[in-house]
């Protein structure tokens, strides 16, 4: 399980988050809903250890992330961050192979080929696979970041924005394999969205944050109600009852 | 789920990496033809050979002369592509990032202060401070918020010109400007039997480089996605520093500034092969023997029995190609 105790992190004189406390169980799809500027991304980054926080203790499958060994912890947890720009050119091949990093440093076995290949096959890039990364799309690239995470086969997925570039039809297709990969091969997914409706959609738990703090943790079914998403984002929600999920519309003020 | 994207076709047959450059024959064919220019080199210059003491004299300048620039060529090369690894950068290399100034002024210095030492001692100092004034252009680089593609070499520009300005400055006051002139003139005319052989010490940097490959291909894709796959980004940042300043330190010692090289061999190799290092570096070692091998045979040729530079027959080449580069890159990227 992933577990933040009062972690708090300011730049400068800007707070950004906390001090927050969070209890994640392990398995399922956890959605960090919010405004801007709420502290999703900044939370989501100091559990993948890629920032420091300024105060408090974050553990990982029991591990301490500030302490544990990089290695180690690769093995168990993986993150991407919004944004990501690679001067390098590689194959999409070859970046999402980079992924098996912590299992291989680099060598690969055939255990890794297999890994490789099925992170291809799950995001749909096999034919894509000989291209080179500033030759494909937004879209394109995208799913091969998250074919890199995928590859990394960790028992935790940290993905910010992984929806980011992606067309509607990428999108949910993205979204059903996140579901599966948390069904079948039993993953902790924990991810940052801005569609709220995907968040209703495809999460186990939502996790409502404003102005760095942690304001609502439920289903989506609890979440998902026109008071809280109103007062979250500080604009009229109303949520109408569909049949497999609730569903927020909130495209006209009047 | 079918990918919807119309693809050109002409950019698809293009972009796969499966192109004639990933071929071992083509590894093959240009690996012939760099070991055609290094054993021409061997047999070109105004000494007969045939001559009395001829064979003396093969293995007194021709080898020696040879070796140094397998030696130096394909460090610099290979420095070019680590430190443009590490930068996040196509444009860095040890004569932009002020590495090579660096060298110098720990030269100079090894001069003013230990007139009597050896050639091993001066090689230590300029790695020394090689290694450091490299690390002052990283620690400003981590500190500059708009890293963009021109800004980074600018910065690395700058810092070599201010550091080789206060080399200049000490030389004038000590007078050893004419003594900086001849040693960073990068040439191979003065390297015989007894100069060059320290220059073994960057085979063995290659060496390492070549292991640490994969963990460079890593760090070039920034602290982030390094310390997401648990890398240990600072290590190799300080490693693949560290090498680059040992290489250019040693360089620069024996032969003095070779430019461009490390610019434009790994952005050629770059381009076609795309930029998976392990695989890459027997290319660029090669691209880089080949080019200063070329460069130091025109040089040798253009006014017999006189000699050109290689450092001047490089910058008229390696300015123009690099030139063509950027238009190059600028269209793919």
């Amino acid at each position: 399980m992933i577990k933040l105790a009062d972690v708090a992190k300011s730049y400068g004189d800007v707070h950004a988050l906390g001090p927050v406390d969070l209890d994640l169980p392990r398995g399922g799809i956890t959605a960090l809903v919010g405004p801007n500027g709420a502290g999703k991304s900044t939370m989501l980054t100091i559990i993948g250890r890629l920032l420091g926080a300024d105060a408090g203790t974050v553990h990982v499958a029991g591990m301490d992330v500030t302490t544990a060994k990089s290695r180690q912890l690769a093995k168990t947890l993986a993150i991407l961050r919004q944004e990501n720009h690679f001067v390098a050119r590689l194959t999409v091949r070859q970046l999402v192979s980079l992924g098996r990093f912590p299992h291989s440093q680099g060598r690969l076995t055939t255990e890794c080929v297999a890994a490789v290949d099925r992170a291809l096959e799950f995001l749909d890039l096999t034919a894509l696979q000989a291209r080179y990364l500033d030759e494909l799309s937004g879209g394109q690239r995208q799913r091969a970041y998250v074919a890199m995470v995928l590859a990394q086969d960790t028992e935790y997925a940290l993905l910010d924005e992984p929806l980011n570039n992606l067309d509607m039809q990428h999108a949910v297709a993205m979204m059903a394999q996140l579901r599966r990969a948390a069904d079948e091969l039993d993953k902790t997914v924990v991810l940052v969205i801005h569609d709220i409706n995907f968040a209703a959609a495809y999460a186990d738990r939502i996790v409502a944050m404003t102005n760095g703090r942690i304001r609502y943790v439920g289903s989506p079914r609890e979440v998902m109600t026109p008071d809280v998403l109103s007062d979250v984002f500080d604009t009229p929600v109303e949520v109408i009852d569909h049949p497999t999920h609730p569903l927020a519309v909130y495209y006209r003020l009047s | 789920m079918t990918s919807h994207t119309a693809t050109d076709p002409r950019a698809a047959a293009a972009s796969h990496a499966e192109g004639w450059w990933q071929r071992p024959a083509a590894l093959f064919v240009f690996g012939g033809i760099t070991l055609a220019l290094v054993v021409g080199s061997l047999f070109i210059g105004v000494y007969d050979l045939g001559a009395e003491g001829g064979r003396e004299m093969f293995f007194i300048t021709r080898v020696p002369r040879t070796l140094a620039l397998v030696l130096a060529g394909s460090a610099m090369a290979v420095c070019g592509v680590v430190l443009q690894q590490l930068t996040q950068n196509r444009f860095v290399s040890p004569t932009t990032a002020g590495t090579s100034e660096w060298a110098a002024l720990g030269l100079l210095l090894s001069v003013i202060l230990f007139p009597t030492a050896s050639l091993n001692v001066r090689m230590v100092l300029a790695s020394l401070t090689a290694f450091a004034g490299t690390m002052v252009f990283m620690a400003i680089l981590q500190r500059i918020q708009l890293r963009t593609t021109l800004i980074v070499p600018i910065v690395g520009i700058m810092l070599g010109a201010v550091v080789s300005a206060i080399t200049t400055m000490i030389a004038v006051s000590t007078d050893y400007l004419q003594l900086l002139g001849t040693w960073f003139m990068g040439s191979f005319s003065p390297v015989v039997r007894g100069r060059y052989e320290i220059l073994w010490v960057v085979a063995l940097v290659c060496l390492a480089i070549f292991l640490l490959a994969h963990r460079l291909t890593v760090a070039g894709l920034g602290p982030d996605v390094a310390t997401n796959v648990g890398l240990n980004y600072r290590r190799v940042m300080l490693l693949g520093t560290a090498m680059v300043a040992v290489a250019t330190g040693v360089t620069t010692v024996v032969v003095g500034f070779l430019p461009f090289l490390g610019l434009i061999v790994p952005n050629m190799v770059s381009l076609l092969r795309g930029d998976d290092l392990r695989s890459n570096l027997p290319w660029v070692c090669l691209g880089g023997v080949a080019i200063v091998t070329s460069c130091d045979i025109i040089g040798r040729l253009i006014r017999m029995p006189f000699e050109i530079p290689v450092s001047m027959i490089l910058g008229v080449i390696g300015a123009a190609v690099f030139i063509a580069l950027v238009l190059r890159l600028r269209r793919t990227a």
